[in-house]
């Protein structure tokens, strides 16, 4: 009897704890999320001094978004870059989060490489697109370099060929992001019980063996939600592109992403169409993350 | 080991979503402070209007404001006050503060790219009259692109509310007014500036290719837009570009339309407009022109003799603001630019001092006005010093016959014959509400089809798209 009253008492103390996430939570995401919906079924927009609406049009909005093209456009760019990124990047994460966990490896220096490869996202991705965009302009040092060892002839304009934007975008995502992938993967590669890998070696498996038939088929969970948190992070793909591109998304908009249309529409004020927008995202990534949870789900019945 | 850098994985991913709900919910929230501040817009233009009416009647600067709020998009309008206001201080702590007397002065500079300066100025304006006294804006400045919008609405001030009279501003050029005057013809804003523009060429280039640099000749070679296609050619052989892109010559072509960007809700694209888009593609397929945007780095190249461009098209402020005269090695610094009037005469900018309504401080405001635009003593000093275009007829007409007054970037050059022939010239029936978006996402969409990544109707077809999310409220066929 005296050791449940005690517990209760415990309890008290874990809800007082939680209510700054719960404050935070409903002020900052919650209201905005259920003004967000309520905005997109109104057409509400400012035309210079003038602010028209708002008035009620229901799903006109969403209307005008699906059937004018130029969603499934924007998404199949944002999907693209993001493939660009993320193919390199899982490739070499895996490379070398099995180095690093390897213990036969008994790699030198591990804490400094590890630091250096997660160095790249402590960057801001303005200032690193900003980087980006003055050494490869036109005159930049890039092409001088290209053009003094005698590569190029006359400089290349990245920023004019879809193929040479769309890549450099994707190449930054990669540099920002493969660290923190690999020190995801590495946790979970560290997870997996050495006795299999010692077995595996007793057996005479090479380590090419291991690697395909016991690190990746256990490291499947943790390989499902790093592809599902980096599309979700690709589809609010931003900065990168809006910085490089000032915001326009040339050439001829093969660079824009959702999230930058989005922001074109919030730019002038037009509340209704971003709304709309907002939404059609919240769906798409309240999918993904549903699948999260399914994996994340499988990983515990397996075990 | 595994624990602590799990701690780490957690710490992070924790820190990262604490980081991406501010993010998105600064977003969301100013979108409800704008919306109820929208609501309450028509209320404030009455009070407003009232306010106006009695701030009229003051006449000593006694009771007024403490503070002077000014909302501007660049550096030069300040340095102008900085360097030529009697009285006005700098503050060695913060460049963007200053006085005058005990009143201090609070500069705010939002950059105009991408409509972002007028984005802002629609958010203050109308509630200005309801801010609290040391927020109110007092002056804001425009521009030619845009000034109709806050010139034909109550947000900005008559200039005759504040006591200025039509003999005050006698000697001002009439495009410079008339750009400023609302549908009932009120004056609602001054400038001490005539943005009338030429083209301004490289002497070096010129001496190489046209075998003299002197502007009469010069002239011939540029005085239409054949001659200066054939003249592109001569200098790409000597590997010089006619100018550093294509839209160099926009400003040129878009001055010279025969009817303004929207017309009755809709967009339309001028001839004059479309034989810049033909003359372009020409140049820059034949390698004679580049693509870049205006005021990039490499569309800068050219103010040095190692960037080989032969011109650049632009008004007085370009030639002393623009082209880095005080760095060593550029071709201002060495007086190497010559100036003539190119193929068509045209305008480019300019900037107009306008009072806000609901200001505190109309004594001071008008008497800055008065001084920066009208007072002879303070125009003259703005000549000698930073060799701007001022607005003032008889002030140009003495420089103009004033062998004695030469301008060191052009090479001894005297300017402003040409300056105030064209000032007399420009002829601004044709700007609209909705110029700086409809130039700034034409020349964008362009740049696509210069490049060869689109056909010209794929460029247009982008253009639209772009409008329309400009401009919510205009179509486009």
């Amino acid at each position: 009897m005296k050791k449940k009253s005690k517990v209760v008492s415990y309890n008290k103390w874990g809800y007082i704890f939680l209510i700054p996430f719960f404050v935070v939570f409903t002020v900052f995401q919650l209201i905005p999320l259920i003004t967000t919906i309520y905005n997109s079924f109104f057409e509400n927009y400012r035309s210079g001094l003038k602010q028209i609406g708002p008035n009620f049009v229901g799903l006109a909005n969403y209307g005008k978004i699906l059937t004018s093209g130029e969603l499934w456009k924007y998404a199949g760019n944002t999907l693209i870059v993001w493939l660009i990124g993320f193919i390199p990047q899982i490739f070499f994460s895996l490379l070398l989060a099995a180095w690093f966990t390897d213990p036969s490896l008994r790699l030198r220096g591990q804490r400094f490489f590890k630091t250096v490869i997660y160095l790249p996202n402590l960057i801001m991705a303005s200032a690193f697109a900003m980087l980006f965009f003055t050494l490869f302009s036109e005159q930049g040092p890039i092409n001088s370099i290209l053009i003094n060892m005698g590569i190029l002839s006359k400089p290349f304009k990245f920023f004019s060929s879809i193929g040479a934007t769309r890549s450099l975008i994707g190449f930054m995502n990669f540099i920002m992001w493969f660290g923190n992938t690999t020190i995801l993967l590495m946790a979970g590669m560290m997870g997996i019980d050495t006795t299999l890998f010692e077995a595996a070696e007793v057996d005479g498996a090479t380590s090419t063996q291991i690697f395909f038939k016991i690190t990746l088929p256990l490291l499947r969970p943790i390989l499902v939600y790093v592809l599902i948190t980096s599309l979700i992070g690709g589809i609010q793909m931003f900065d990168v592109p809006q910085i490089l591109t000032n915001g326009s998304g040339d050439p001829v908009r093969s660079t824009m992403t959702m999230i930058m249309w989005l922001n074109k529409h919030l730019y002038s004020k037009n509340y209704g169409m971003g709304g709309a927008l907002s939404v059609l995202l919240f769906i798409i990534t309240g999918a993904l993350s549903f699948a999260v949870f399914k994996a994340t789900d499988t990983r515990e019945s397996t075990y | 080991m595994k624990k602590r850098l799990l701690s780490i994985v957690l710490g992070v991913a924790m820190t990262t979503t604490l980081l991406a709900g501010c993010g998105s919910s600064s977003t969301d929230s100013t979108a409800d402070s704008s919306a109820s501040a929208a609501a309450s817009t028509a209320e404030t233009t009455s009070t407003a209007e009232a306010a106006a009416g009695s701030t009229a009647a003051v006449d000593t600067g006694a009771d007024e404001g403490k503070v002077l709020n000014i909302q501007c998009w660049n550096e030069e309008f300040k340095s102008r006050v900085e360097d030529h206001y009697p009285g006005y201080e700098k503050d060695s702590s913060d460049p963007n503060k200053g006085k005058i007397g005990d009143v201090t002065v609070q500069w705010t500079i939002t950059p105009s790219d991408d409509n972002a300066y007028q984005n802002n100025l629609d958010n203050i304006l109308p509630e200005n009259a309801d801010a609290s006294a040391d927020d109110k804006v007092d002056i804001f400045l425009m521009e030619a692109d845009y000034a109709k919008k806050y010139v034909n609405s109550d947000v900005t001030m008559n200039v005759k509310d504040l006591g200025i009279t039509d003999d005050d501003i006698s000697q001002m050029y009439d495009y410079t007014k008339d750009i400023v005057k609302d549908s009932d013809g009120n004056l609602k804003g001054l400038s001490w500036q005539a943005c009338s523009a030429g083209l301004i060429y490289n002497r070096a280039a010129a001496k190489d290719v046209l075998g003299t640099d002197d502007p009469e000749q010069v002239q011939e070679a540029v005085k239409d837009w054949d001659t200066f296609n054939e003249t592109a050619a001569k200098l790409k052989e000597k590997g010089y570009t006619v100018t550093s892109s294509a839209n160099d010559t926009y400003r040129v072509y878009s001055n010279n339309v025969s009817g303004p960007w929207v017309q009755d809700g809709k967009v339309v694209v001028d001839d004059n407009i479309k034989k810049w888009v033909d003359d372009s593609k020409k140049l820059v397929d034949a390698g004679e022109t580049g693509t870049y945007d205006l005021w990039s780095d490499d569309w800068n190249k050219g103010f040095f003799p190692d960037g080989k461009v032969f011109c650049y098209f632009g008004p007085a402020w370009l030639i002393n603001f623009c082209m880095q005269a005080d760095q060593d090695g550029s071709i201002a610094n060495q007086g190497g630019w010559g100036f003539v009037e190119g193929p068509q005469s045209f305008y480019w900018g300019g900037t107009w001092i306008a009072a806000a309504t609901g200001t505190d401080n109309p004594t001071l405001v008008k008497d800055i006005m008065l001084t920066m635009t009208t007072d002879e003593t303070v125009l003259k000093d703005i000549v000698v010093k930073d060799s701007d275009c001022v607005n003032n007829k008889a002030l140009l007409e003495e420089l103009a016959n004033d062998d004695s007054f030469q301008s060191p970037i052009l090479g001894g050059q005297n300017p402003y014959k040409m300056l105030a022939a064209g000032a007399e010239k420009v002829d601004m029936s044709n700007i609209s509400d909705y110029d700086q978006g409809c130039n700034e996402e034409f020349q964008k969409a362009m740049k696509n089809y210069f490049e060869g990544n689109t056909d010209y109707d794929g460029a247009l077809a982008q253009f639209k798209t772009a409008i329309t999310e400009k401009y919510p409220d205009i179509t486009m066929d």
